[in-house]
């Protein structure tokens, strides 16, 4: 069978000498991410790689260079993102209730041109994937986001977005795991905690899960 | 557990750090650990520890402390004028201490942080596998703090006898005094404008005072970019990024774990202690090297350490 064609485009930077970015692709695409994370797991169980982190549609690999050289490894990359990935287990499905209430709600409403139930009824109506898991503890970024809700960030972040608040931005939504300065609007608030800091992994949220939002008391 | 250090003054920032935690990236917690791994490899070898053991990482100023126990420290990194009992004693040594004993720095000549390693391994709470301190987080080291006065600072059981004297040359420590990061161009360097390219290495850029644990915002010339926005991806320390407004950030131990910026190079690893050693208003350059080079100077500090287990 031939490989995908795609994956004869995955292109392998380096980040220094001891790690690299590999480039599945450059849209925002649950099927680019799915791969994403297959490589990451593939490329964790080699000897020579002590690290190996899924983005949206790449992996940055941290690796021993003085087990496998930057072209040995890139070829390597490469062969593994050939492989039809394993049929992905579903990921987990996380209900999070969210208070509609955020403070930034009226605006997105309004620059959309929707009533704030229809913004929230758009919200919830998705079963989102966690594409990625980090920026800071415990955050996910989470989408893709119907196109009627997508905005760009506020053009001034924030300096601080209290912990909890539920976000949009761009096609992507997300939960602020920590009081954090951020750009994104706020549309929300949940009380589930993201961030596990007593837990081993210390994130509620792993790449390839699903999230489901529902009104608070609905 | 031996106590073997009470904090009469902390200094201004005093952790407790060892390698990190690199596996806890995947939750987003940063990886952490000592900024200068050289140097904080460098002090545990030289008392006869692990090389990744927890020790103390001191920031601008060096704390005072009182000794408790007999134990021996070797101080390497930053000079900060190290004294014992008020006399000068040398960096990158080997120090018997006594019971009794005050060790304390003058101030600040050299670097902006300075190792100091007990024999048996300084001991702090751990989290996710690593004592490091993780300040946004509180977790780790001293309870997820800085050193405070009146904490005492334990060690474990030294594994053996320490020569004490051993020292390491000045000739094989890191060039901190160049101030100069050598880097391999990133995944986007060519999103730089072509009159940005060139200035990326031509000009100096100074560390702001805006720079911590997390990262380094530097100024110097506005670099332009496409601005396209890219996906977020995972990035590690050394990564230098260039948002929006075109000053770029060199990623440090605490660095955010994912990001969206430009990658416009990255410093190579046998160059992190001398960027762990700026401090803000220090200025810096960036030279280009290659994947062979960057090899070289890393296989070199390598065989600088594994000469001092011997």
């Amino acid at each position: 069978m031939p490989p995908p064609r795609s994956a004869a485009r995955v292109r392998v930077h380096p980040l220094g000498e001891a790690a690299v970015l590999a480039e599945l692709g450059t849209r925002l695409d649950t099927a680019l991410n799915t791969r994403a994370i297959a490589l990451a797991a593939a490329l964790k169980r080699r000897r020579e790689v002590r690290q190996a982190i899924a983005g949206y549609a790449t992996v940055t690999v941290q690796f021993d260079p003085d087990q496998i050289s930057h072209d040995a490894l890139a070829a390597a990359i490469r062969r593994l993102a050939t492989k039809r990935p394993p049929m992905e287990e579903p990921g987990r499905l996380h209900r999070i209730p969210v208070v509609y209430d955020g403070p930034d709600l009226d605006d997105v409403a309004h620059r959309l041109g929707l009533s704030r139930d229809r913004v929230i009824d758009l919200h919830v109506r998705p079963i989102y994937r966690a594409f990625l898991v980090g920026f800071v503890p415990g955050w996910a970024y989470l989408g893709p986001l119907p196109d009627e809700l997508v905005l760009p960030r506020r053009p001034v972040p924030r300096t601080t977005v209290p912990a909890g608040s539920v976000a949009i931005a761009g096609q992507q939504t997300g939960i602020y795991p920590l009081a954090s300065p951020g750009g994104w609007h706020l549309i929300g608030r949940t009380s589930v905690r993201l961030f596990l800091p007593d837990s081993d992994p210390p994130s509620l949220f792993r790449a390839g899960d699903r999230v489901k939002f529902f009104p608070a008391g609905a | 557990m031996r106590e073997v250090l009470r904090v009469a003054q902390p200094g201004i920032l005093t952790t407790i750090q060892d390698a990190g935690r690199p596996n806890a990236v995947a939750s987003g917690v940063p990886p952490g650990g000592a900024m200068d791994r050289f140097a904080h490899f460098a002090a545990n070898l030289l008392v006869g520890n692990e090389r990744g053991a927890a020790a103390l990482e001191c920031t601008l100023k060096g704390p005072r402390l009182a000794v408790l126990q007999p134990c021996t420290v070797a101080i390497t990194g930053a000079d900060f004028d190290p004294r014992v009992n008020g006399a000068s004693v040398p960096s990158w040594t080997a120090i018997p201490l006594a019971a009794g004993d005050e060790l304390a720095f003058g101030g600040r000549r050299a670097g902006a942080r300075a190792y100091i390693a007990v024999d048996g391994g300084v001991l702090g709470d751990r989290w996710l596998g690593s004592l490091s301190t993780n300040l946004m987080c509180a977790r780790g080291g001293m309870h997820g703090r800085a050193l405070a006065a009146q904490d005492v600072v334990s060690a474990g059981e030294a594994m053996q006898p320490v020569a004490s004297g051993r020292t390491l040359r000045a000739d094989l420590r890191p060039p901190y005094g160049d101030r100069v990061l050598q880097v391999i161009p990133g995944p986007h360097f060519g999103r730089l404008d072509p009159e940005s390219q060139p200035l990326l290495f031509s000009t100096p850029f100074t560390l702001s005072h805006d720079s911590n644990r997390m990262g380094y915002r530097l100024n110097g010339p506005r670099l332009e970019a496409s601005s396209d926005e890219l996906l977020s991806f995972g990035v590690l320390a050394g990564v230098v990024q260039l948002p929006i407004g075109g000053q770029p950030i060199i990623l440090m131990a605490d660095h955010q774990t994912a990001g969206g910026y430009p990658v416009i190079a990255t410093v190579i690893s046998a160059s992190m202690p001398v960027a762990a050693q700026l401090a803000p208003g220090d200025e810096v350059r960036f030279v280009q090297t290659s994947i062979e080079d960057a090899l070289r100077a890393r296989t070199a500090q390598r065989e600088t350490l594994e000469s001092l287990t011997s």
